[in-house]
This record gives structure tokens, C-alpha cells and sequence, in this order.
């Protein structure tokens, strides 16, 4: 009880500071998991380049990775430990993947493919731990990484077939009539990649992660009401544990589909006549 | 981009005010609290669309993820490539070499069938020849012995036709004597000459 009372006397100093309505900090947020904060301030030609959480996550998840690839591989045996064998087995997975979507070409971008899908899954498996900052909840990052992936692509694609590259707003087999309009839902459709890449990913941590929230924070709050309520609050508890299984699902199929497109969008720059 | 430029510079101003009070702790999260229904009147700043981390994170990302794919690239992608590189390498030097052993088993033992059939005719062909001479030596020592036996047998019908002969001689003279014997006995006088006459009479 005591929190509850600190957090109310909270709230009215809030109140009257800011005159206007103040959530206490003991009431669940769902969205403060998601703040920036600053841990060391930088500001470079006017730009605000703080080292905040999110940059701190970025470096866990780079480094974690790396290290783990790097260590597990060190022995390069030949019966591999289980420690390589999941190295190799991510590594097949992706190059599997590319295999199939783009054919030996598209082996070149093998290592664009897996740092991205490794780096999508760290990120996403370790915004799974409680006050962890996931950085792929927020539509920036997502959507530098699904430049990375179009910018290859049309940098690639330019580079390799010129303006033959344009052939794939240009599908093969449609009456003269009907062209225009095929080539304005082509390149639309090729403009929205970007941001249906970013947005897919982003929207799904971001959702998940406050649905997460919102269950837990029911159980929080039925449990203040005493006994009816610690009993009330199983349901939303029960919810909160399954959508924890959903959530570890969705990190791993929200880095699989983003793995999987940009192979399918590098197809198009190796092979753009369809 | 566009969404979020679009929304982000509407609550720039808050959002900044926002960004800015969050180095803090307890005050932060007061002046933070305000976003808590966020989009209501606009003047609250969800993180995600705050622009002004955006520079931020855009920049600890190309850092971060580009010393990711260049460590990925040099580094574990050869590696992890060699390695199963060389488990390939090996699985099929090893199947080739299983395969080659195979077949110089196969070999070897078409080559053990062949030498134990021609073995075994050999064998035949000695122990067919080792009869067919048993019997012919069998059949010439047999060709031998018999006519050795005919001819001993030959001899003793000689023999036995000689000693008979003889015998017989003597059985006339034995009877000669007799006769003789008996007829001096009788009171007569014989001759001789007489009683061997009668003796060859009576025997011819």
C-alpha cells in the first residue's frame, strides 16, 4: 500500500506543477518502455547524436552477436559443437533462403542477408527481457534498415543492367492500353516497399510489446484490490505468459520476413525482367 | 518517412521539450507522464515518432550495423563458409573413398570366386586324371597278374599231365610186376615178354 500512497502524493505534486493531468509512476505505461533516454551527450553539427538507450542496445546486440558467431566458430571443427551447430544452422537457413530467392547471383549479398537478419533477431529476442530497450520498436531504425535493403537494390540493380533495370516497372505481356497503368501500380508498389518493410517490422514489436505491457499492467492493478482482485487477475496473467510464447514467435517470424524480402527485392536487382 | 516527418513535425516542439527532460530520473518521469494517452490534442510525443532522435539513432545505427556486416563479412562469413566448406570437402572424400574401397572389395572377391572355380576344376581335372591312371594301372597290373596266372596255370596242367604220365608209366610196370608176382605164384612160368603184352592190352 505504501507505493500506492507515495505515488498518489506524487500525482498531486505533479498536478500542481504542471497543472494539468500527471500519471503517478507506479501506474503502468505502456508506452514509457519505449523512451529514449540519454546516457551521454553528444551533439554533432547541430544534431542531437546522444548515446542513448537505444544506441546501447545497438551495441549489446552487435556485440552479443558477434561475439557469439565468433566464439562458437573459433574451434571450426568438423563434428561441430552445439554451440556451432546453431551458427551453421543460421547461417544454412539464410543462405538456403537467398539460394532460392535469388539464385547463385544472389549469393553476393549473403552477408547483407544474414548481418541483417541476425541483427533483426538479437534485437528482438533481447527486447524480450524485462527493461530491456528494444530497438526495433521504433519506425527509424526499421526503416534505415529497409533503405539499406532498397538502396542495394536500386544501387545494384542500376549498376549491373543500367536502365534495363527500369524493365521491372515494365512486366512483359500486357496490352498497350492497360501499360500505364500497370507501370504507375509497379512503381508505387515498388516505392512502398520501403516503408511496408519498416512499418511490418517496427508495427509489430511496437504492438506486441505495449499489448505485453497492457496485460501485465492489468495484473498489477486487480492485485491492488485485494483478494477478488489477485483472483480476477489470473486471466489477464495467463494472457500475459501466453502472449510472452507469441511475442518470442513473432521475433524470430518478423526477422524471418524481413529476411525473406530483402531476398525477394534483391531478386529484382539481379534478375529485373520478370 | 513521410508518415512520421509529417506527424514528427507537428509535436516537434513537445517532443523536444519531452526528449530534453528525459536525462533525467523522478522529474523526467513526470514530465514524461503527459504522453500517456498519446495523440490527444497533439501535444504529447510518442518515442517512436519523436524526430528528434532521430539523428541519434540514425547515426549509432549506421555505426553499430555497419561494423556488424563489415566484422560478419570479414570475418565470420569465410569462416563459417570454410567450414562447411570443408565438411562438404570431406563428406565426399570420405563417400568417394568408401566407394573405391567397395569396389576393390567387390573386386577382390569376383577375383576369390574365380581362383576357387578354377581351383575346383583343377581339382576335378587332377582327381579325374589320378582315377582314369589308377585304372589303367589297375587294368594292366590286372592284365598282368592274370596272365601270370594263366601261365603258372598252363605249367601245372603240364606238370600234372607230365607226373600223370609218369604215374602212369609206373602203373604199368607196377602191374607188370604184379602180374608176374601173380603168376609164379599161381605155379606158372612166365615170360617176360608175355606179361608186359598182356599188361599193354589190357591197359590201351
Amino acid at each position: 500500500m505504501v507505493p500506492v500512497r507515495r505515488g498518489l502524493e506524487r500525482t498531486e505534486a505533479g498536478c500542481g506543477l504542471r497543472g494539468q493531468q500527471v500519471a503517478s509512476p507506479d501506474k503502468v505505461d505502456p508506452i514509457h518502455q519505449f523512451a529514449i533516454n540519454k546516457i551521454v551527450d553528444l551533439n554533432i553539427g547541430g544534431f542531437d547524436v546522444s548515446f542513448t538507450n537505444s544506441s546501447l542496445f545497438m551495441v549489446v546486440t552487435v556485440v552479443l552477436t558477434s561475439a557469439f558467431l565468433y566464439f562458437a566458430t573459433s574451434s571450426r571443427a568438423v563434428v561441430p559443437s552445439r554451440m556451432q551447430s546453431v551458427a551453421e544452422m543460421s547461417y544454412e537457413f539464410i543462405a538456403n533462403m537467398l539460394r532460392d530467392a535469388a539464385g547463385k547471383q544472389g549469393m553476393r549479398f549473403f552477408p547483407l542477408v544474414f548481418s541483417l537478419f541476425m541483427f533483426v533477431l538479437v534485437a528482438n529476442l533481447l527486447g524480450m527481457f524485462p527493461y530491456f530497450f528494444t530497438v526495433t520498436s521504433h519506425i527509424i531504425v526499421t526503416f534505415c534498415l529497409a533503405m539499406i535493403v532498397i538502396l542495394t537494390v536500386i544501387g545494384y540493380g542500376l549498376y549491373k543492367h543500367g536502365l534495363h533495370f527500369f524493365n521491372l516497372f515494365v512486366p512483359s505481356g500486357v496490352p498497350a492500353i492497360l501499360l500505364p497503368l500497370v507501370v504507375a501500380i509497379e512503381v508505387i508498389s515498388f516505392l512502398s516497399r520501403p516503408i511496408s518493410l519498416s512499418v511490418r517490422l517496427f508495427a509489430n514489436m511496437l504492438a506486441g510489446h505495449i499489448t505485453l505491457k497492457v496485460f501485465s499492467g492489468f495484473v498489477v492493478s486487480l492485485s491492488a484490490f485485494g483478494i477478488g482482485g489477485m483472483a480476477g487477475a489470473v486471466l489477464p496473467l495467463g494472457m500475459a505468459v501466453a502472449l510472452t510464447g507469441l511475442e518470442f514467435l513473432v521475433s524470430f517470424l518478423q526477422a524471418y520476413v524481413f529476411a525473406v524480402l530483402t531476398c525477394m527485392y534483391l531478386n529484382d536487382a539481379i534478375h529485373p525482367g520478370h | 518517412m513521410f508518415v512520421t516527418e509529417a506527424y514528427g513535425q507537428e509535436t516537434a516542439p513537445a517532443a523536444e521539450s519531452g526528449y530534453g527532460a528525459e536525462g533525467g530520473a523522478a522529474p523526467a518521469d513526470a514530465a514524461y507522464a503527459g504522453t500517456e494517452v498519446p495523440g490527444e490534442g497533439g501535444g504529447a510525443a510518442f518515442p517512436p515518432f519523436d524526430t528528434s532522435t532521430f539523428p541519434s539513432q540514425i547515426l549509432w545505427l549506421a555505426i553499430t550495423f555497419g561494423i556488424f556486416y563489415i566484422f560478419l563479412k570479414k570475418v565470420i562469413v569465410p569462416r563459417l563458409g570454410a567450414i562447411l566448406d570443408v565438411r562438404e570437402t570431406r563428406i565426399a572424400q570420405d563417400i568417394e573413398q568408401a566407394t573405391k574401397m567397395k569396389a576393390d572389395a567387390d573386386a577382390a572377391v569376383a577375383a576369390y570366386e574365380q581362383e576357387l572355380a578354377e581351383a575346383r576344376g583343377n581339382a576335378n581335372t587332377i582327381g579325374q586324371q589320378a582315377r582314369d591312371n589308377a585304372k589303367a594301372e589297375a587294368e594292366t597290373k590286372r592284365k598282368s597278374i592274370e596272365a601270370d596266372l594263366e601261365q603258372k596255370l598252363a605249367d601245372a596242367e603240364a606238370r600234372v599231365a607230365k607226373i600223370k604220365e609218369a604215374a602212369m608209366q609206373d602203373v604199368g610196370s607196377i602191374a607188370e610186376e604184379t602180374a608176374s608176382a601173380i603168376v609164379s605164384a599161381l605155379g606158372g612160368n612166365s615170360a617176360k615178354g608175355d606179361v608186359s603184352a598182356a599188361v599193354k592190352s589190357v591197359r590201351s
